[in-house]
């Protein structure tokens, strides 16, 4: 009996320090945005919302978060795209050297990482004067979602069941009728998983922008968030709580999205 | 009537459907065609980088004066510079205590933590500690970077005032323990959630007859649970390791000081190539960093193979 | 009109195997024809070569006078229902039956016409709007119907239509099935593994064994002369007996007992020769009391199968079933004799039947 009351505390404990841990760091974000006056300190917010005039205020705040839109709207159109139709043809079609191709793929996206190709993509862009160009960009975080993208959509692609097509094709429609009526809609939860990773993955992305924007009127979200913090002088904390603040607000929107409506498939790629 | 002449050979219908899988009849060159415009993408943005990157490595470029114009081939001098600049090796050895320390062990032992002792639990408890965890983990680095840099700060961080310490400046004092903690508490979530998912799997008829004979929870653990969990252990110890050796996050919080003793390998090649602009060393280290990948991710493609 | 003609169709894989091996076959306007054998032997790849959606290589396919051998399937003015119906989950009713017309470009209102026309003649009116998702099997066995029925193709393909209900419905769409086809007058191929199907819906079928042809006939005629000890084997619900025999002059040792030469085979057999004699349980005639040219046993397994038992002889070691009617079942151990109906009983010789 007493064992069962140790182990009960002890569960009690450690989950009050999980969420100490856990939660501690994030209360700022919670309760600086709506704090008159808010310091690093966390303090119970007054509920004010005067911090958000200063958002308004900053010339560039909120057209970063439109640029951030931008890019990932962007990046996630195109991503869907190429990625469903490659997985498609990749799928369905035995082409010559496909197991190798994809191989390669799945091995490329897990090793040329931003880290380990910063240099020569930045080199490139200087090359093909893509810097500070916002569809550049796109492109290169384009190229570095495909592999990843084509892999789960063919994961998609290859439960789906080959007879839909089959049926269609019986009945006279064309390859291309076949993928808009048929294929397209059977595989939509899997563009929307696909849209929703590349958004998410180019919303928190901060070194390609910090390395190939540097005009402040095209940045994005993340890059503004940095500057704020490290640019000369005293941070302007309102500024930055609430700039956080919204500038967070859609990934767990997100999150919650996907959760609610697809469950959380697990997906070992779904987050780098 | 035809008369079988030859012994029949036995011919499934599952299989005669796979050799003719073109469902759709797209035909070789359409499937081309659609496979086209994500291979030119990758092999401009991503396979071409990889490559150049070697070229690089071996040439002395430099992002402005006499060698930005005309670069030269200088063979494998950045090899041999970084190898033995201790700058390298100190960044090097950086990087094995915040893989090590963030990832290998925190993020294990932690994310282990928390679904073992979630396991069977169902409410409000699991959601909200479940909850937090994946919300580090959403949250743009950008914005929890700033939070931390707010929770550590040596004036009014919320860490000083809950310990009622003065003038505690842990990204001063202890910069690479608070990046390490950092990257625990930012990355716990993945390791939660795939060991969730894999002491889901397994069979509660194997634990119910481990305690039905007696075992106490600690023998239950290693000799029901571990064994169908070592698959995920491994697939988790690799893919957080590779993200780890890669984060660039470390240099939102301290940039790589105060006086280098934050210079992970990511942030190093930052300051040594785009900072500094010695284009040509920087691409040495680079490539040092992708062969690490590719061991890495050779390692784990083997074992994805070994299980199907 | 709109017949099928197969002639030397041949399919090998790569790799090697053959799954048609040259075959020869005609399927005549209006006829229900089924495809039947056991799984592996080709049949599935034979409607699919007929389909479109395998290639030949070799031979040719000929529908309604007109070689479609290396025509695309849609252009073959066939539809075929498959295993698992193929209904798009993403349209409702109406758009599933009217997709072969939108592929046509029918214009919307048309075909929308066409639907609801062919969906209440299935009787499918109260569902034109719902999902497949949320019909039942015979349901979504109906739409598929009506959607093969809204092409007007000359032809109509059948995969396996009735292995995804269960056993129940079964019986019911078979007679649907048969009625249907039976109004509407259009050649329809149909494949099968179960020969009970096969027997109580096809005109007439084709027994298949890896590859070949081995049988092709009316129901009748297969069951009751099957062509050889495969089909022998394959057709029926209870197996036929297939006995080792010996000719001796005008009578045929089984299990050492002396049985009338069957008329099917009278004149056509040289004594002491070694053949197979076949009968089925059900044209064995069981009695209890000794009856000359019979097969005498004891019995040492009775069967209960409904309005009939199935009795196991043991005729010196060698299994012998018949079929007895019910109130005549014996009891276990009793000794008990078979005797084959004349006209019905056949001779196998090196597996083939002997016939005139």
């Amino acid at each position: 009996m007493t064992r069962f009351v140790l182990h009960r505390i002890g569960f009690y404990v450690l989950v009050a320090v999980l969420l100490a841990f856990f939660a501690v760091p994030l209360l700022w974000l919670a309760s600086a945005p709506f704090t008159s006056d808010p310091t690093y300190q966390v303090r119970m917010p007054d509920f004010t919302a005067d911090n958000f005039r200063a958002l308004f205020d900053n010339p560039y705040a909120l057209g970063s978060l439109w640029n951030s839109v931008l890019l990932a709207a962007g990046t996630a159109v195109l991503v869907v795209a190429f990625a469903t139709l490659a997985a498609y043809a990749l799928s369905r079609v035995r082409l010559p050297g496909r197991d190798a191709l994809l191989y390669t793929l799945l091995l490329l996206s897990s090793i040329i990482t931003g880290t380990a190709a910063m240099v020569p993509l930045f080199q490139l862009a200087v090359e093909l004067q893509l810097i500070d160009s916002q569809l550049g960009l796109i492109l290169i975080l384009t190229g570095g979602l495909l592999p990843a993208a084509i892999f789960m959509m063919k994961d998609f692609m290859d439960s789906t069941p080959k007879s839909y097509e089959e049926s269609a094709r019986v009945f006279g429609a064309t390859p291309l009728q076949i993928v808009r009526h048929v294929v397209v809609p059977l595989v939509r939860p899997g563009l929307a998983t696909i849209g929703v990773w590349a958004v998410a993955n180019v919303w928190g992305n901060f070194l390609m922008p910090y390395l190939l924007l540097s005009d402040v009127e095209k940045q994005p979200g993340a890059v503004i968030m940095y500057t704020l913090y490290t640019e000369g002088g005293q941070a302007n904390l309102q500024l930055l709580a609430t700039f956080g603040l919204l500038y967070s607000v859609p990934v767990v929107l997100m999150y919650l999205f996907v959760s609610k409506k697809y469950g959380f498939r697990f997906h070992g790629g779904i987050k780098r | 009537m035809a008369q079988a002449t030859l012994p029949p050979e036995v011919l499934d219908d599952a299989k005669a459907r796979r050799y003719n899988a073109d469902a759709a009849g797209l035909g070789r060159l359409r499937a081309g065609a659609f496979v086209a415009p994500a291979l030119v993408l990758i092999s401009l943005f991503l396979v071409f980088p990889a490559l150049w990157v070697l070229y690089l490595s071996l040439s002395n470029y430099r992002l402005t004066g006499a060698a930005a114009a005309a670069p030269q081939s200088v063979g494998f001098d950045n090899f041999v510079k970084a190898l033995t600049d201790p700058e390298f090796w100190s960044s090097t050895w950086l990087t094995f205590e915040f893989v090590l320390g963030s990832a290998v062990i925190g993020q294990v032992v932690l994310g282990f933590l928390i679904a073992w002792i979630m396991r069977d639990r169902t409410g409000p408890i699991k959601r909200i500690v479940e909850g937090l965890v994946i919300l580090a983990w959403i949250l743009p680095s950008a914005v929890v970077s700033f939070l931390w840099v707010a929770l550590l700060d040596r004036d009014g961080g919320t860490l000083n005032t809950l310990l009622h310490a003065q003038d505690f400046a842990p990204l001063l004092d202890h910069p690479m323990l608070s990046i390490i903690v950092f990257n625990i508490w930012r990355g716990a979530a993945f390791s939660m959630m795939l060991y969730g998912a894999a002491l889901g799997n397994v069979p509660p008829s194997h634990l119910e007859s481990a305690r039905l004979a007696g075992a106490s929870g600690w023998q239950q653990l290693r000799d029901v649970v571990f064994p169908h969990i070592r698959g995920h252990v491994l697939t988790n110890l690799l893919l957080i390791s590779l993200w780890t050796f890669n984060d660039f996050t470390p240099f939102l919080l301290t940039a790589g000081g105060p006086d280098g003793k934050t210079e992970v390998l990511s942030v190093h090649v930052y300051q040594v190539a785009l900072q500094g602009g010695e284009l040509g060393y920087g691409a040495a280290v680079s490539t040092v960093i992708l062969l690490i990948n590719l061991v890495v991710a050779v390692f784990y493609l083997r074992l994805l193979r070994s299980k199907k | 009109m709109s017949a099928i003609e197969l002639r030397g169709l041949t399919k090998v894989y790569p790799g090697g195997v053959k799954a048609l091996d040259s075959l020869d076959l005609t399927i005549p306007d209006g006829e229900f024809f089924a495809l039947l054998g056991p799984s592996g032997c080709g049949k599935t790849t034979l409607l699919r070569t007929i389909a479109g959606l395998e290639t030949a290589t070799g031979g040719a396919v000929v529908i309604g006078g007109r070689d479609v051998t290396g025509v695309q399937p849609g252009g073959r003015d066939i539809a075929m229902v498959f295993q698992d119906y193929a209904l798009f989950p993403h349209m409702d009713v109406t758009d599933n039956i009217a997709y072969p017309l939108r592929i046509k470009k029918v214009a919307r209102s048309t075909r929308e016409q066409k639907a609801a026309e062919v969906g209440a003649r299935l009787g499918l009116d109260k569902l034109m709007d719902r999902r497949p998702g949320q019909l039942s099997g015979g349901q979504q066995q109906r739409v598929a119907l009506a959607r093969v029925m809204a092409t007007q193709a000359q032809a109509f393909l059948f995969d396996e239509p009735l292995s995804n209900l269960d056993a129940r419905l079964r019986l019911e769409a078979r007679t649907f099935l048969k009625k249907l086809q039976h109004e509407l007058g259009v050649t329809t191929v149909f494949v099968t593994h179960d020969q009970a199907e096969a027997l109580a819906m096809a005109d007439r079928m084709a027994v298949m064994e890896s590859g070949h042809i081995r049988q092709i006939g009316t129901p009748a005629e297969v069951f009751q002369r099957p062509a050889n000890t495969f089909v022998a084997g394959f057709i029926g619900s209870t197996p036929m007996n297939l006995l080792d025999g010996v000719v001796r002059g005008d009578t045929v040792e089984v299990a050492d007992c002396k049985l009338a030469v069957p008329q099917s085979a009278e004149g056509l057999l040289r004594d002491g020769e070694k053949i197979v004699y076949g009968v089925r349980p059900e044209y064995n005639g069981y009695s209890a009391e000794p009856v000359d040219g019979s097969l005498v046993g004891k019995v040492s397994i009775v069967e209960n199968l409904g309005a009939s038992y199935l009795v196991t002889l043991d005729v010196n070691g060698v299994p012998v079933q018949a079929v007895v009617p019910e109130g005549h079942e014996p009891a276990l151990g009793d000794e008990g004799y078979a005797l084959p109906r004349r006209d019905r009983a056949l001779i196998y010789r090196d597996g083939e039947l002997v016939s005139a």
